[in-house]
């Protein structure tokens, strides 16, 4: 299948008053289309920064792009122009949020919000917008479109809302779908009807789909490769198999002991000991060094190369994991 | 719904209105002296006279009857102090002119105001944002005594270019609607601001980003109508308190609003003019804030379904 974004060592800094917050500090990943690419890890780990800086979503100052491309379509979107980056976004890549209460505009109908991207990107009319806006809400199962499009947002329940945020990145028919935690607020059936429905859709058209979220339950459903980060660094990144059954990192380990599994009962869900580092006082080191209970000397001074078989790829200073 | 609630307010404010007018009814006349008693050396026969013509001379709760009576019809009822003018006369011509020049000042106000807050908003932390918030601080800090006349000598004495006092001409409006206006504008800038910059930090701001909307969109279609309902809010106080605050600019520009009577009448125990000013203003407070309440139940769709 073809690749759509190539990341080579993208590098995102916050410049504060207090110091440089190094929220994200080498992602390297390939993404292909029809594939979903789950990215896991703590909070404060830089999945949304990381994200939001791709489609240049944050505001440069305080952010800046140190260093790295991210090739998508014959073009770097680091280098790409502001006027390039709005053509791109919610066209040929959207974005869903984590809160589907407050990511629609409560002063407007929702139809209002759904056509605008038809109508920005590929200069539809406001009737052939409805047209194709009614044809999205039917696909992500919103039984009663013309209801829906007169309908303020208030009107309509968190998992509903996410599904019209759905069908709004779905008008454009973009080639990536980024997905930032999108079931997070919602409840657990809940949760599990959007993640299918996310499923069935990509099916269909053939986009490539991020998506980021703390679960690993969720990644194990419903991707392809994963990628686990921390304090702003790739720590490991393979098939959903090779970070499920062949993790070499001891912080994936921690967070797979971590997460709950249907098929065994625990009496209390170990959760892994001490703190994320404070991202504007990172050494030269691991950033995991302190709470990795096989640390060695080295893992304090230098930050691993990589390991690498195949497709999965490594950064730990252990030769294997025990 | 909320037309059903707006009604509400309209009916609920008729009893209010009724213990208003008993209220200030009452509380004028227990206040010392009455309105003959600064004439000097009144032969006592006059002043029985005088008594008489204006029924005070009857207990009072007849009075407080016969008021009731005439205010249903209409009518406020002769002044006591301008002699043969009744207060209807008094304030249909002394109220349109203070009308006028509030007015007036909250246009300035509003325009100056949402332009200068917009453009802060828009560049924060710049110049566009430095110098008007500073000016702002100014017009609120200062009393209208001193702005009014720091107006007049620059734009009137030294520049020469606006008059300094009247009612006549469209240029006797500048000076006094600029004054009445600056602390209002000052105001509304900062709560454009704030607002403003509130509703761009907000998710589906982001997301209308993400839709690849540009800025100038974005601005006018997605954060203007939140960001401007605390101006909204506060047009309804900004209006009445416009029209009611404007004697001291009244003053300063001899300009025959309705201000005047106001005070006088307080002072000379003109019970009838202080009723009916008091009302006239009290039902404007009221309007304005109704007004507010619709206005606000048309831009925000989640009050609308309450
Ligand atoms: N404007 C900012 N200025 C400085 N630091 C920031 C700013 N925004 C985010 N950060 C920091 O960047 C780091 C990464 O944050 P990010 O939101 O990407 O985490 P995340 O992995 O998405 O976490 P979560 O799972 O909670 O959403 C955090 O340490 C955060 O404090
Ligand atoms: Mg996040």
């Amino acid at each position: 299948m073809g690749e759509v974004l190539h990341v080579r060592d993208y590098r995102a800094y916050f410049h504060t008053r207090r110091g440089i917050v190094k929220a994200v500090d080498g992602l390297n990943f390939n993404l292909s289309a029809g594939e979903t690419l789950g990215i896991v890890g703590e909070s404060g780990s830089g999945k949304s920064v990381f994200l939001l800086s791709l489609l240049g979503l944050l505001p440069k100052p305080p952010l800046r792009i140190e260093s790295g491309s991210a090739q998508f379509g014959g073009m770097d979107l680091v280098t790409a122009s502001e006027d390039t980056m709005r053509s791109i976004r919610g066209n040929k890549i959207a974005m869903i949020f984590q809160e589907p209460m407050t990511s629609l505009n409560p002063y407007l109908k929702i139809g209002t919000q759904l056509i605008e991207p038809l109508m920005i990107h590929r200069n539809k009319t406001k009737d052939e917008a409805f047209k194709i806006v009614k044809g999205s809400l039917l696909k992500v199962g919103i039984g009663d479109p013309d209801r829906a499009l007169n309908a303020y947002p208030h009107e309509f329940s968190g998992g509903m809302r996410q599904r019209v945020m759905i069908a709004m990145a779905l008008t454009t028919h973009p080639e990536i779908l980024i997905a930032d935690e999108p079931t997070t607020a919602l409840d657990v059936t809940v949760q599990a009807q959007i993640l299918e429905l996310l499923k069935s859709i990509q099916k269909e058209t053939g986009m490539a789909v991020i998506l980021v979220t703390h679960d690993l339950g969720v990644v194990a459903g419903v991707a392809d490769r994963c990628l686990v980060m921390y304090a702003g660094k790739l720590f490991e990144q393979g098939s959903v198999d090779d970070i499920f059954y062949r993790s070499q990192h001891p912080y994936t380990h921690a967070l797979l002991k971590s997460t709950p599994r249907l098929d065994k009962a625990l009496a209390a869900l170990p959760s892994i000991a001490g703190t994320a580092p404070d991202l504007s006082k990172l050494g030269p080191g691991c950033p995991f060094d302190a709470r990795c209970e096989y640390v060695k000397e080295e893992c304090r001074n230098s930050f691993p190369t990589a390991k690498r078989t195949e497709e999965h790829e490594s950064f730990c200073h252990l030769e294997k994991l025990p | 719904m909320g037309l059903r609630y707006l009604l509400g307010r309209l009916l609920g404010m008729i009893p209010v209105f009724f213990a208003v007018v008993t209220a200030i009814f009452f509380l004028i006349r227990f206040a010392p002296g009455g309105p003959f008693d600064s004439e000097r050396n009144v032969p006592p026969q006059i002043l029985e006279n005088l008594n008489k013509k204006y029924h005070l001379d009857e207990p009072l709760l007849m009075q407080y009857v016969h008021y009731l009576n005439d205010l249903a019809h209409g009518d406020l009822g002769p002044s006591f102090k301008h002699a043969n003018r009744t207060v209807n006369e008094i304030i249909g011509e002394a109220f349109p002119v203070s009308l006028e020049l509030g007015l007036i000042s909250l246009v300035w106000a509003l325009l100056i105001g949402i332009t200068a807050g917009g453009l802060a908003a828009l560049k924060p932390n710049t110049a566009f944002d430095y110098i008007p918030m500073s000016i702002s601080i100014l017009g609120i800090c200062l009393p209208t005594f001193v702005i009014g006349p720091f107006l007049v000598l620059v734009f009137g004495m030294w520049l020469e270019i606006a008059p300094v006092s009247g009612w006549d001409s469209i240029g006797d409006r500048i000076l006094p609607s600029l004054t009445l206006g600056f602390a209002f504008a000052a105001y509304i800038s900062r709560l454009t601001r704030g607002g403003l910059m509130e509703i761009r930090s907000l998710d589906f701001v982001r997301t209308a980003r993400a839709k690849g909307l540009p800025e100038s969109l974005i601005l006018v279609k997605h954060t203007l109508r939140g960001g401007l309902l605390p101006v909204v809010s506060y047009l309804g106080p900004a209006l009445a308190g416009i029209i009611a605050g404007a004697l001291v600019t009244e003053t300063i520009f001899s300009i025959p609003g309705l201000g005047r009577f106001f005070i006088e009448s307080a002072l000379n125990r003109d019970y009838t003019v202080v009723m009916g000013t008091s009302l006239l203003y009290f039902t404007l407070i009221f309007v304005c804030n109704f007004l507010v309440d619709v206005t606000y139940t048309i831009l925000d769709p989640r009050v609308r379904h309450e």
